[in-house]
């Protein structure tokens, strides 16, 4: 077996070819294939086989076609067991289907076969729709998949309804049947009216015990939410009272974490520029308990350049955060068509740009060196007593 | 030098007095409210030169007060202070017709020059306001309907991006070789721009762009 054969139904493919899984097979996994392709349940095939099977053994045929024309899924070490339990209700089943064919007389092919056909398949699909699993996924789901399900379940009961009937007109029972049939209709219709106020309470009761599920769902998250951060950072905090510094630090970051999570849409912190920048600056303001206040305009994916001009930006703020003195740090970027320029900037001492030796890696090679080579540039404006300011610009690639 | 008399308008009671007690010696704060009923009613009764505003509050919050009390004539100047950094929350209340956002994080000086600033008429804007306004003047291709309001000028976009970099009126002064009141200026000239362009653009780019 090669072994990127053994990798093939984990990759995601927008139309995956149809497997014979190994585990979880009855017979050969052809029914569970198929509904995995189908997105069905399995048990539903197996039945619509077996229901086949009574029927001039067609059931057989389609299944054994599928077979010789499906591909076993590739498992690691031994197969699992073939599920008898399973097999054997199965068998139980299909005797139990068969008998009664042969005691109508539809087993035997011809018109009288249809009738069961039909209402087969309506009580699958009804069948179906009535897993609970299944039908809570739905209702979860969007209102559109919700009125597919009504219209399934019409379908389903239209079949049956149908193949019932058909039944008995085929077997010539129709006419004896009519009475039978009246007294039933007014029965079923004199319970449903009996019925109907308990089961509308009981549905509207069912709709409320959701919503407050749901309620209680997202409430039981924000709290898991607050006790995860807000009250850790509180403890934190409480244990930290005697440094100011830390205690600030917990404080900001709590709150950066806690802004995040109200108001920033979901994003992925790698993919873009003003995504990337905001959290560069998190990092470095968690390193060094010194606030840094971003501000972003425009924004855009990152490349090759960017990812440069992000590193030159950290090491301007780590600068600014070690050596400055000031309380808070700014930066600013902006996205413009042609290119991406970043300013950090604090209000502390300064320096003076030529005093700074020249083995001093941190200004001259990762951050004015760093640009050039990526093809970009950085411009630093300082002086004693009047803060820094640290530019970089890179342009963007086309 | 003039006292500016103050209204602290904030549900949170802990906060107003931690504002009252930064607040320089020359400002005097006149008044508390709580909500937006009682901050209508004590801006009739006490006539502050500047209400500071909070955001969001029971009942309206503050666009609700900035309706009521500029719709019915009202000369009384505002500033917006929240923990909010929405950008909807921000864009709103400056088109309500404050004339100024800042954060509560703001130190007690800041905030003290920031409210002499608007008593004195001009705008105040924070780094992150002037970025929201730069983002929402350049996030559109559409054409101006009306090309006075609806774009900035080179120089009011050099102005506030000197502002979203940190500079201070008088630091921006200095860079660009003007005086401090021609900051104010330029300022206040996008801030009018910000409250009376009817581009659609402005409102649904805060309400589309729900970030900080």
């Amino acid at each position: 077996m090669l072994p990127e054969m053994s990798e093939m139904p984990n990759a995601p493919a927008a139309y995956p070819r149809m497997v014979r899984p190994a585990s979880g097979r009855v017979v050969a996994g052809v029914a569970q294939g198929a509904a995995a392709q189908l997105r069905l349940d399995p048990v539903v095939l197996r039945l619509a086989f077996v229901l086949l099977t009574v029927i001039d053994g067609l059931g057989v045929v389609a299944y054994a076609a599928l077979w010789m024309f499906t591909p076993k899924e590739e498992v690691k070490g031994r197969a699992p067991a073939r599920e008898w339990g399973q097999l054997a209700a199965y068998g139980v089943l299909w005797l139990a289907l068969a008998g009664f064919a042969w005691m109508t007389g539809a087993s035997s092919g011809g018109f009288g076969t249809w009738p069961i056909a039909v209402g087969g398949i309506g009580a699958l699909i009804l069948w179906q729709q009535a897993d609970p699993g299944r039908r809570q996924r739905w209702m979860s789901g969007a209102v559109k998949q919700v009125s597919t399900t009504w219209v399934r379940t019409g379908i389903g009961a239209l079949l049956v309804v149908v193949g019932a009937i058909g039944f008995l007109a085929a077997s010539g029972e129709l006419a004896k049947a009519r009475t039978g049939l009246v007294f039933t209709a007014v029965v079923v219709g004199g319970m449903l009216m009996i019925a109907a106020p308990w089961l509308a309470t009981l549905m509207k009761e069912l709709q409320r015990e959701r919503t407050e599920r749901i309620r209680q769902e997202e409430r039981a998250e924000v709290a898991a939410h607050v006790h995860d951060s807000v009250l850790h950072t509180l403890t934190l905090i409480q244990r930290n009272a005697h440094d100011a510094r830390e205690v600030a630090r917990l404080a900001r970051s709590q709150e950066r974490e806690l802004r995040n999570w109200l108001y920033q849409p979901k994003q992925d912190a790698d993919a873009t520029l003003a995504a990337a920048v905001r959290r560069v600056a998190a990092e470095e303001e968690d390193a060094h308990g010194v606030q840094i206040e971003v501000v972003c305009v425009g924004d855009c994916e990152l490349d090759e350049g960017l990812v440069a001009l992000l590193h030159a930006a950290r090491q301007a703020m780590v600068n600014a955060c070690k050596y400055s003195g000031a309380p808070v740090v700014s930066v600013y970027a902006e996205v413009e068509p042609d290119e991406v320029t970043v300013f950090v900037r604090d209000r502390g001492k300064g320096f003076v740009l030529d005093d700074v030796p020249g083995d001093r890696m941190g200004i001259r090679q990762s951050i004015i060196g760093r640009m050039e080579r990526n093809g970009g540039s950085a411009r630093v404006r300082t002086e004693p007593g009047d803060g820094t300011e640290v530019m970089l610009t890179m342009k963007r690639e086309k | 030098m003039k006292t500016v008399r103050v209204l602290i308008v904030d549900d949170h009671r802990l906060f107003r007095s931690g504002v009252r007690a930064e607040l320089g010696p020359s400002i005097q704060v006149i008044g508390e409210a709580e909500d937006v009923e009682s901050a209508v009613t004590a801006i009739g009764e006490l006539e502050p030169d500047v209400v500071l505003l909070d955001v969001h509050m029971p009942g309206g919050g503050g666009q609700e007060v900035l309706r009521r009390v500029l719709g019915s004539g009202s000369q009384v100047r505002f500033l917006a202070l929240s923990v909010s950094d929405a950008a909807e929350d921000v864009i709103g209340v400056i088109r309500g017709g404050a004339r100024g956002y800042v954060t509560k994080t703001i130190s007690g000086a800041e905030l003290t020059d920031a409210i002499i600033r608007v008593s004195e008429g001009d705008a105040v804007f924070s780094p992150r306001l002037a970025g929201f306004v730069l983002d929402a003047f350049a996030s559109t291709e559409a054409p101006p309907i009306d090309p006075e309001l609806d774009s900035l000028t080179q120089r009011e976009r050099e102005v506030l991006r000197l502002i979203a970099r940190g500079y201070a009126y008088k630091e921006i002064a200095k860079e660009l070789f003007i005086s401090v009141k021609t900051v104010e200026t330029h300022v206040s000239s996008v801030l009018r721009k910000l409250q009376l362009s009817n581009r659609h653009e402005l409102s649904r780019w805060a309400t589309a762009r729900r970030l900080v």
